[in-house]
């Protein structure tokens, strides 16, 4: 069975420093890693693949240094790996990063099945998988934490839902997001990693032209949203201590939790 | 597709830095100079439109004419004949935007023996809903419910499309858009039309919420967006003739490609504390399980969760999951309420990007009410019990 798992580099947004002045998003010396949702994709594409047999292909859109998280998937135990990578993708949208990943999956042909993370952790919109699975009109199925039988035909799978779960049995092939109940990721393996970096390393970097898209059809041209703006939401903090009583100041609190703009206000 | 500047012209003013997104422009020597993170999007251009120091080969794109393309549509989730909330309150947020667009709102319901919902749906500002039922709609299945909404947007040719941000929706939308051939904005905190060009401009947070963006769909129709329970508001109505479309269409189940073997209802775990609303924390000032307990009826009260510093952690009072910190996790809470925190570093570091953060701490030196929007100098474990009193007999006294 030949798995495909599509995994993205991104800023690690837990370690974000922001400009003490300005509010801006420092982005120097920010660290990039492999997003963790997609950790849990290639653990389990590798898993079905030592009980099934077959290839774990790992695909990346991406700048030219996005290697680096293909390499690693190399190292967890991917067999091939695929960078999409033209300066006509960057500044692509949802709608125009998953044509350009199908496209290249189309590119790839022989899968059966195609995993990837619920969503990254910088943009956190858990678009792309159901619109890549919609590009190459196949099912999908997301959140998924447990992955109970695979076989050639159909693939069984525990979705979390919000007060609960379902088991679904999907036919093959298949589009899979999971989250990170899923599974614990293994660590690269030395000997695997540091072949996927010699030189012969099958990383294979596609272009506009290798995948057959139009640069209008893709990066920022090929999108459907803009952006119009951004801004640093400003959350002025007064450093107001509250006086009086016990009873006066938390009644103080409570009606100043009352005014914010908050979901909970109107609870209160 | 490059953009450059005419050095003449430009006399650093930084209109253009402002207007970029990306942080494609930055001042060199005095003048602005492009970086490699420009997208060639163009807005610099539009900034300095006055100086005209920014050029570029871009040809402008064409927007379409959407003009027949009216509505304000709400997905209206249900599941077993019970509505999402998060339906009625896109309801409430659809009628501002019907308004100021001079359109109608209208609900989308799918299922099966769910016309009970009907009034509801009316009731909270729907002026036309649109049903379809059919055996093979009975419970949510992904390519089954995006055939129908494909066919009804193909049909009816609305403005805006909404759904709730909730797993069902963000299952669906991403499916449905790429379907009808449009943009998607998820989870958006702010929704609101433009005056100039009557776009919908879909505020979201970015990079976990350190930065936010607002973003529109100029160049396709219908605008998508998800919005998470919660964030808007319901608005009950009374509307004159509500009016219901039933819609046909057929299904098959072969092409539907998924089966549900079983659904299960489970006990809510409680929510991870990344994703809780309302967070109450405590440190080394709570008294050790007694204190925790009392600050988990607060936390209860106001529907949050309860999360500590590394110290509660290494006592075994509260599992490793809830700890904030450098070596714990980062959370983004609205609100905030540290009890018994002086405010170390090493916790803080996982809190800051919190909305509103309170401090209840004896120490008035505590470096935890320099965070704080506001703070109160007291005992723990006298505020909080008063805090629990006054919450549960419906607010302040």
């Amino acid at each position: 069975m030949n798995i495909i798992v599509l995994v993205k580099q991104v800023p690690n947004t837990t370690n974000i420093k922001l400009d003490p002045k300005t509010g801006n998003l420092i982005r120097e010396g920010l660290e990039s890693i492999m997003n963790p949702d997609d950790l849990h994709a290639l653990e389990a594409a590798v898993k079905i693949k030592d009980k099934t047999g077959g290839k774990v292909i790992a695909v990346s859109m991406g700048p030219p240094q996005a290697v680096d998280v293909l390499t690693q998937a190399m190292g967890m135990g991917a067999d091939k790996a695929f960078l999409l990578s033209d300066r006509a993708f960057s500044g692509a949208d949802t709608w125009a990063t998953s044509y350009t990943l199908s496209k290249g999956i189309e590119k790839i042909k022989d899968y059966d099945l195609i995993i990837c993370g619920h969503q990254a952790i910088d943009g956190d919109t858990a678009q792309i998988g159901p619109q890549v699975a919609d590009w190459l009109d196949i099912a999908q199925a997301t959140y998924v934490n447990d992955i109970e039988s695979v076989d050639e035909n159909e693939i069984v799978v525990k979705r979390r839902l919000e007060h609960g779960f379902e088991r679904v049995a999907c036919k093959m092939p298949v589009l899979l997001t999971v989250i990170s109940e899923l599974n614990e990721p293994r660590y690269p393996h030395m000997g695997q990693l540091i072949s996927a970096c010699e030189q012969k390393a099958p990383i294979k970097v596609w272009n506009a032209a290798d995948i057959g898209v139009k640069t209008i059809e893709v990066g920022l041209e090929g999108s459907n949203t803009h952006v119009i703006k951004t801004f640093t939401p400003n959350f002025k903090r007064q450093n107001e201590l509250l006086e009086g009583s016990n009873k006066e100041v938390v009644s103080d609190l409570i009606d100043r939790l009352k005014k914010s703009d908050t979901t909970i206000a109107y609870r209160l | 597709m490059t953009i450059w500047i005419i050095e003449d012209k430009c006399d650093g003013c930084r209109r253009c830095i402002k207007a970029c997104p990306y942080e494609g422009i930055e001042i060199k020597d005095g003048i602005a100079s492009v970086t490699e993170r420009c997208t060639s999007c163009g807005a610099c251009i539009e900034a300095c439109k006055k100086k005209n120091a920014i050029e570029s080969d871009i040809e402008p794109r064409k927007i379409p004419d959407f003009s027949d393309r009216q509505g304000v549509w709400v997905f209206a989730e249900q599941t077993d004949g019970k509505l999402a909330r998060v339906c009625l309150e896109l309801l409430g947020k659809a009628q501002d935007l019907a308004k100021d667009m001079g359109h109608k709102v209208s609900a989308v319901l799918l299922g099966k023996d769910v016309s009970h919902l009907i009034q509801t749906l009316h009731d909270h500002g729907a002026q036309n809903v649109y049903l379809v039922e059919d055996d093979l709609l009975k419970n949510f299945r992904t390519i089954a419910y995006t055939n129908v909404i494909e066919d009804l947007v193909l049909t009816y040719k609305p403005n805006i499309l909404l759904m709730g941000a909730t797993a069902l929706g963000r299952d669906l939308a991403p499916r449905v858009s790429r379907r009808v051939g449009t943009g998607l904005t998820a989870d958006c905190t702010q929704l609101a039309i433009d005056p100039d060009e009557k776009l919908m401009f879909q505020t979201r947070p970015a990079f976990g919420g350190n930065v936010m963006a607002t973003i529109a769909c100029k160049y396709a129709s219908p605008q998508m967006a998800t919005v998470r329970p919660g964030v808007m508001e319901a608005a009950p109505c009374k509307l004159e003739n509500p009016t219901l479309i039933r819609h046909k269409i057929s299904l098959k189940e072969q092409d539907i490609r998924t089966k549900i073997l079983e659904r299960v209802t489970q006990k809510k775990p409680g929510t991870d504390i990344i994703d809780a609303n309302v967070i109450v924390a405590g440190g080394r000032g709570v008294n050790g399980e007694q204190g925790f307990a009392m600050l988990k009826e607060l936390a209860d009260i106001l529907g949050g969760e309860l999360a500590c510093t590394r110290l509660i952690i290494e006592q075994g009072i509260l599992p490793h999951d809830a700890q904030v910190g450098q070596t714990g996790k980062t959370i983004r809470p609205e609100i905030y309420i540290a009890c018994g925190i002086s405010g170390a570093v090493q916790h803080t570091a996982g809190m800051t990007g919190s909305r509103y953060i309170i401090a209840i701490n004896n120490d008035p030196l505590a470096p935890i009410f320099k965070l704080a929007n506001w703070g109160i100098v007291g005992d723990v474990h006298e505020i909080v019990p008063e805090f629990i009193k006054q919450l549960s007999c419906g607010g302040a006294s």
